[in-house]
């Protein structure tokens, strides 16, 4: 949560509740759990560590003064970090996904980059289950775990065809309406 | 003569040598410094024209050493199967070049096209293609006749080949009396009667089921330990995860070229969630 709210930051300076309806608008049904008290608690905990600060305070027509807050130089660098590192086969679907749209977002890093460097985590992950699978019975206990392994990165692999279609539809440099 | 040609020649000669499949072409091993076994360039393959024209082989730069096993994927529509019928002969590019052993082979006629096929590629497929009305061995022999080998050597050659592919008590059975996997390792062992040069197999486990698919694998995996260069086309993951590199086809063009070392295990163990 940290991570993406600093992400969303790093495109312009933001409000907590336009940080909300941005992680709501990426997140869909699941997004529906994230309260406006979190994302306040996550801001308020970034200041402390210094990675955020509050930059003005907007006056609306209506409705409460809202606090913008924008990365300090600390933020940037966790950010860049973040883009950077490889999230790990056990990464989770909903991580990844922000992480792209973040990337989107901010302009930080290329989603297709991403999505690239992630497959190959991915295959050579399933590599190796794949060939621990083929050394063992299929109808043992390590051949069983093994084959929940490897569908489990089957189905993961699978999914990012779907992001790449997608995010290479909308980037700039994407070869949209393709001929497959 | 060229030179390239007397390197498939002197192929030719060391089997007249070693009559036994199971020998294996051991003499290949990957790091040689022949060049690449099999290279394409600027490969394109286009149909229809102006309006209509649909690139399904855009421009590809491909080498693939001796003794790799090389995964091409992608969605259904990439050109991957398109790819793999430029790379075996079996379809003419519009634009680039394949070669294979060092010689040319995109602009040979028809009849030293088939030929060199014949001797230097070995071909498996998703539905078999076994002749329905030969045996198993007659099926793994008729491509080594065809090939020039006596009777006697086909025989023997088959023989050791159905043994290797776990199917020597199935050699007297005609493929409807056979399950898919049973089939499929057949097709295997006619493609290596010739002891080709590469192995060409497009969605070699699309017709199989789980079990079937880890026989297959498993055979292709001693087929590479052995020095086999291989290259097959397959929408599946699972089984692209098993070759040495993986090229993805996205539109007709190379979109990403990975390599593999399937062997750790250090992946694996990150994927546990000890917390002790």
């Amino acid at each position: 949560m940290q991570d993406v709210a600093l992400a969303l930051l790093a495109k312009e300076p933001s409000h907590g509740y336009d940080l909300r309806r941005r992680l709501v608008a990426a997140l869909g049904p699941l997004g529906e759990t994230l309260n406006a008290g979190q994302v306040y608690v996550t801001l308020t905990r970034l200041e402390k560590a210094g990675l955020v600060v509050q930059e003005r305070e907007d006056a609306p027509v209506r409705g409460p003064r809202r606090k913008v807050y924008a990365l300090t130089a600390a933020g940037q660098e966790r950010v860049a970090a973040w883009m950077a590192e490889g999230a790990g086969a056990r990464a989770d679907v909903t991580e990844f996904h922000l992480k792209l749209v973040a990337a989107a977002e901010s302009g930080l890093a290329d989603p297709l980059a991403l999505v690239d460097a992630r497959r190959r985590e991915l295959i050579r992950s399933l590599a190796e289950a794949q060939h621990a699978a083929l050394a063992h019975d299929t109808n043992s206990e390590a051949g069983l775990l093994l084959e929940g392994i490897a569908l489990r990165l089957q189905a993961d692999l699978r999914w990012l065809e779907a992001c790449e279609r997608t995010w290479s539809a909308r980037a700039p440099r994407g070869k949209g309406g393709g001929k497959g | 003569m060229s030179r390239d040609s007397r390197r498939i020649r002197g192929r030719s000669q060391r089997r007249g040598t070693d009559d036994s499949p199971l020998a294996g072409p051991s003499s290949r091993q990957p790091g040689e410094a022949s060049g690449p076994v099999l290279r394409a360039v600027g490969l394109s393959r286009a149909y229809g024209q102006d309006e209509s024209l649909v690139r399904a082989v855009d421009g590809v730069d491909l080498d693939v050493p001796a003794g790799q096993a090389l995964a091409v994927t992608g969605p259904s529509g990439c050109g991957k199967s398109t790819l793999l019928q430029l790379l075996g002969g079996l379809d003419r590019p519009t634009d680039g070049e394949v070669w294979l052993g060092g010689r040319r082979m995109d602009h040979l006629g028809e009849r030293a096209l088939a030929r060199l096929r014949r001797r230097a590629i070995g071909f498996v497929f998703q539905s078999f293609h076994l002749m329905d009305e030969l045996t198993a061995a007659e099926n793994v022999e008729l491509p080594a006749l065809l090939a020039g080998a006596s009777p006697r050597t086909a025989r023997n050659r088959a023989a050791g080949l159905l043994d290797r592919v776990g199917l020597a008590d199935r050699a007297r059975h005609l493929p409807s009396e056979l399950s898919g996997g049973q089939r499929q390792r057949v097709a295997i062992a006619r493609a290596l009667v010739n002891e080709p040069l590469v192995v060409l197999a497009d969605e070699p486990t699309g017709n199989l089921d789980s079990a079937a698919t880890h026989d297959i694998l498993r055979l292709f995996d001693e087929l590479r330990a052995a020095g086999q260069t291989l290259v097959m086309v397959t929408h599946d993951e699972r089984v692209a995860a098993t070759a040495d590199r993986v090229v993805s086809l996205r539109d007709g063009t190379l979109a990403d070229d990975t390599r593999l070392d399937g062997g750790g295990t250090t992946r694996l163990g990150s994927l546990l969630n000890w917390e002790g």
